[in-house]
């Protein structure tokens, strides 16, 4: 009897397990033809009010196709050279011939919202109120602390005449237009429909982009459709639409694109190549401007001394950091990759642990003990355990003593906004950058001015005749001289080292076979609208 | 009976105010800034000043917690930093679909880890008891991440019979469950989700059946004559407060969501929630969601205290 007993449960127990896999069989979710499913890094769907979350990757997938800025990013060159800016809704713009600190922007007409309303002057100055003004009804504090970062030298703006609208900085600043390639134009037309509510807003975006907003499922997806009467005709979307869905796991990535649930995915891991290779889908990569590196404390500790920052630089083997990233970073020697347009002749820190050996003992700093602050993951951090402990072993070889200190992510930006000031015992923070633009390429890592907290130059770099040189850059409105001043500043900091260089990212995307059409420009932002799907 | 329900229910009165208060200090005494999410990582110190403003973070904690705690009794959680959608919105549609994965890994953990225990208690020592005990320690060690990984690897990416991640196919604006499109994105998650409970479920089982049975009152029914069956039956209803106690627990787990199996399965459950909240720093939803996982917990063991009492009146004279 207990044996029988024993027998109909341990049935039981089967019969429920044959009934679970029996609901195991079915046929893999099918797709429109002509719809792009994309698998975003971003923990969340990206912020549909404007300037988005999420980082670069939100202006990516949601503001650049949802929006436009006066001034856009020009990604249809073949990949070759840096991508630089272009006219977006302004069609020109200039320094007043009378006052370097009045820019004078020609806005493009014709444009309409996606709400149907005309795009005017008046759209922009309430825009730069939108995203800078407490005091207007339209303020939103979130778009504020987005925009703000690119409105440093911003002071007002005012309406010249309906197509034409004029920007005063504080400081003459001629890198001024690439600071507003990040400011995205909303529809007042709609803002004024949901009166101001944002939330209801983000449920019902209104902008002049190349794709409308269709439906969203918070935290879920996002839905785009083309916008069939978009001012670029060239840009209009050839697919019938654009879904972004949120995945942060990478191997939850890899899985949805291998299984058909999506057709792109952004940053597989370096370890899923081989496998989305053998499976025939398409691995993308070029080098963009984004830079792995390490920002040094210049106040206290063994960095303030040159040799000492030289010969972190030799000491590094970057060709075994891109064997453990399987090939997906390119070396990086200095600040900006040689492609940059004002990248000039730097010097080269090649590996030479001799000579970084050699630069320690002279700087009498051997062991030379040093704390790193890193994160254990983050936006556009790569690898950064297995990386850092590889810069940590090669830096140890060569007569450095690193401490990693590791730290979430959003302890690591909160060391970085603090300054060296609030974190005087640690030598350098690994804090990945965009190099987009002069500025933040360059300036923001060595100029006085931008001095933590103010701005990004966590270790307080200061350098009387690198500042003279950055004054001389924001006053220089001609864009070839002003090239060869950006070109002597890059110069100058890889001859100071004013960083530890490690990777240039290579932006690695995996597309199904389906996907034809696509050209992965040298740029934080990718142009969709040209992508087709095979059936 | 009414007087020990009120006493119960008296007694989650203070833990609840504990809960609040807890679960608001926690979130500010880990490193990271609360409005990460909005402000660039180049944000300075004056931006920073002003966004804490218009958020009201510039206020001091105690004030910011009475603030909080007087809008919280009203219903009013609150906005999110990073999305702006109400708190109480966000974490009401993420315990929903959270719960919707606990309808199913509930019966599934429990009815599975319950039999197996049972089995296992009823044969101490013998092959079958081996064999899942062996089965439960599995269960109970696998991290489901990894489960769930390889659960993906196999079904979803080799033979393609379900859905690697997501809730619902493109396009569908809401889950049907009825429907075989929706119902199937739930067969792996619910599968890596009841894995630790039914080892757990299943150990506990074991050992609460197996001590009843050794107890005297068992050979006194035997020798009355009563059969195996009868005896089991005793044995099964005297075990039942001791293996309610954890299936309340376990119920919490996987109601209160995991953060790892909403993760790998991309579930915008509360688990999934609770770590955008985490990694954004975003207060609001971080302390929504503790406070109401926590009074879920709160209720769940409110709930068993009195089903057990139901079951073994000994209990509400203690």
């Amino acid at each position: 009897m207990t044996r029988s007993r024993s027998l109909r449960q341990t049935a039981l127990c089967l019969g429920t397990a044959v009934c679970l896999g029996a609901t195991l069989f079915g046929a893999p979710s099918a797709q429109a033809a002509g719809t792009l499913t994309v698998g975003m890094t971003a923990g969340d769907v990206p912020v549909t009010t404007g300037n988005p979350d999420q980082g670069f990757e939100g202006y990516r997938f949601v503001g650049y196709n949802l929006y436009d800025s006066l001034v856009l990013w020009d990604l249809s060159g073949a990949g070759e050279k840096a991508a630089d800016i272009k006219p977006g809704l302004a069609t020109e713009w200039h320094i007043d011939e009378a006052d370097n600190k009045r820019w004078i922007f020609t806005l493009r007409q014709g444009v309409k919202w996606h709400d149907g309303c005309p795009f005017t002057a008046d759209d922009v100055v309430w825009n730069m109120a939108y995203s800078s003004d407490e005091k207007a009804p339209q303020f939103n504090a979130a778009q504020f602390a987005q925009a703000r970062a690119y409105l440093g030298t911003y002071a007002g703006i005012e309406k010249v005449d309906d197509h034409t609208v004029a920007f005063t900085t504080k400081v003459p600043d001629a890198l001024f237009p690439y600071m507003m390639s990040y400011v995205l134009m909303i529809s007042p037309c709609r803002a004024k429909e949901v009166n101001n509510d944002w939330t209801q807003y983000a449920l019902r975006p209104s902008g002049t982009g190349p794709y409308k907003f269709d439906k969203t499922v918070p935290h879920q997806r996002l839905e785009f459709v083309p916008n069939t009467e978009y001012w670029d005709k060239a840009r209009v979307p050839k697919q019938d639409r654009l879904v972004l869905i949120p995945m942060p796991e990478a191997s939850t990535r890899t899985a949805a694109l291998l299984t058909g649930q999506v057709d792109w995915i952004e940053a597989p891991s370096p370890d899923a190549i081989d496998r989305l290779k053998s499976s025939g889908m398409q691995i993308v990569t070029r080098v963009y401007p984004h830079n792995w590196s390490y920002q040094l404390n210049f106040v206290k500790g063994p960095f303030t001394d040159k040799r000492v920052r030289q010969a972190a630089n030799y000491a590094l083997n970057r060709e075994d950091m891109k064997d453990l990233l399987n090939g997906l970073m390119l070396e990086q020697y200095t600040t900006l990759t040689p492609s940059t347009a004002y990248y000039g002749k730097p010097v080269l820190y090649k590996h030479d642990p001799g000579k970084a050996k050699a630069l320690l003992k002279e700087a009498g700093c051997l062991p030379c003990k040093v704390t790193f602050a890193i994160s254990t993951s983050g936006s556009g951090q790569m690898q950064p355990l297995p990386m850092n402990e590889l810069v940590k072993s090669q830096l140890d070889a060569a007569g450095f003593e690193v401490t990693l200190q590791s730290m979430d992510w959003n302890a690591l930006l909160q060391v970085g906004r603090g300054g060296v000031d609030a974190s005087p015992e640690i030598s350098a923070i690994n804090i990945s950058r965009a190099a987009q633009d002069p500025f933040n390429a360059l300036i923001r890592h060595v100029w006085t001015g931008a001095w933590a907290p103010k701005g990004a130059n966590w270790g307080h770099h200061g350098n009387p005749a690198m500042d003279k040189l950055i004054e001389s850059i924001l006053a220089e409105f001609d864009t070839a001289k002003r090239l060869v001043l950006l070109t002597q500043l890059h110069e100058m900091m890889s001859e100071e080292a004013v960083l530890i260089f490690v990777a240039h990212d290579l932006n690695p995307r995996a597309m199904s076979p389906k996907v034809k059409g696509f050209v992965q420009a040298q740029s934080w932002f990718q142009d969709l609208t040209p992508v087709t799907l095979s059936p | 009976m009414s007087f020990y329900i009120l006493r119960r229910i008296l007694y989650a009165i203070p833990i609840a105010f504990g809960v609040s208060v807890v679960c608001f200090s926690l979130v500010y005494i880990a490193p990271g800034d609360p409005l990460q999410t909005v402000m660039p990582p180049d944000a300075t110190a004056e931006t920073i000043e002003i966004v804490k403003k218009a958020y009201g973070f510039d206020k001091p904690l105690p004030m910011q917690f009475l603030i909080w705690l007087g809008r919280v009794l009203t219903g009013d959680f609150g906005m999110s930093i990073s999305t702006r959608r109400p708190v109480f919105l966000e974490v009401s549609e993420a315990l929903a679909n959270t719960s919707l994965l606990a309808l199913f890994a509930v019966p599934l953990a429990f009815f599975t880890g319950y039999v197996m225990g049972a089995i296992a208690g009823c044969f101490p020592g013998r092959w079958i008891d081996r064999v899942v005990t062996g089965a439960a320690v599995v269960g109970v060690s696998l991290p489901n991440y990894w489960l769930g990984i390889v659960l993906v690897i196999f079904f979803a990416v080799e033979y393609m019979l379900l859905p690697a991640t997501g809730m619902g196919p493109n396009g569908s604006t809401g889950f049907h469950i009825l429907e075989w499109s929706s119902a199937k994105f739930l067969v792996l998650p619910v599968i890596t989700l009841s894995m630790i409970p039914v080892g757990i479920l299943s150990r506990t089982t074991r050992a609460a059946v197996a001590e009843v049975h050794n107890q005297d009152f068992v050979q006194t029914l035997r020798a009355k004559g009563l059969s195996e069956w009868a005896v089991t039956r005793h044995v099964l209803k005297n075990s039942l407060p001791q293996v309610l106690a954890v299936m309340g627990l376990q119920f919490g787990y996987l109601l209160g969501g995991s953060i790892l199996v909403e993760t790998v399965f991309t579930w915008p459950g509360s688990g999934f929630l609770l770590s955008k909240a985490i990694i954004n720093r975003d207060v609001p939803v971080l302390q929504g969601t503790i406070l109401t996982l926590s009074l879920v917990f709160v209720a769940i063991n409110l709930v068993v205290d009195l089903l057990q009492s139901v079951i073994d009146p000994r209990i509400r004279r203690a």
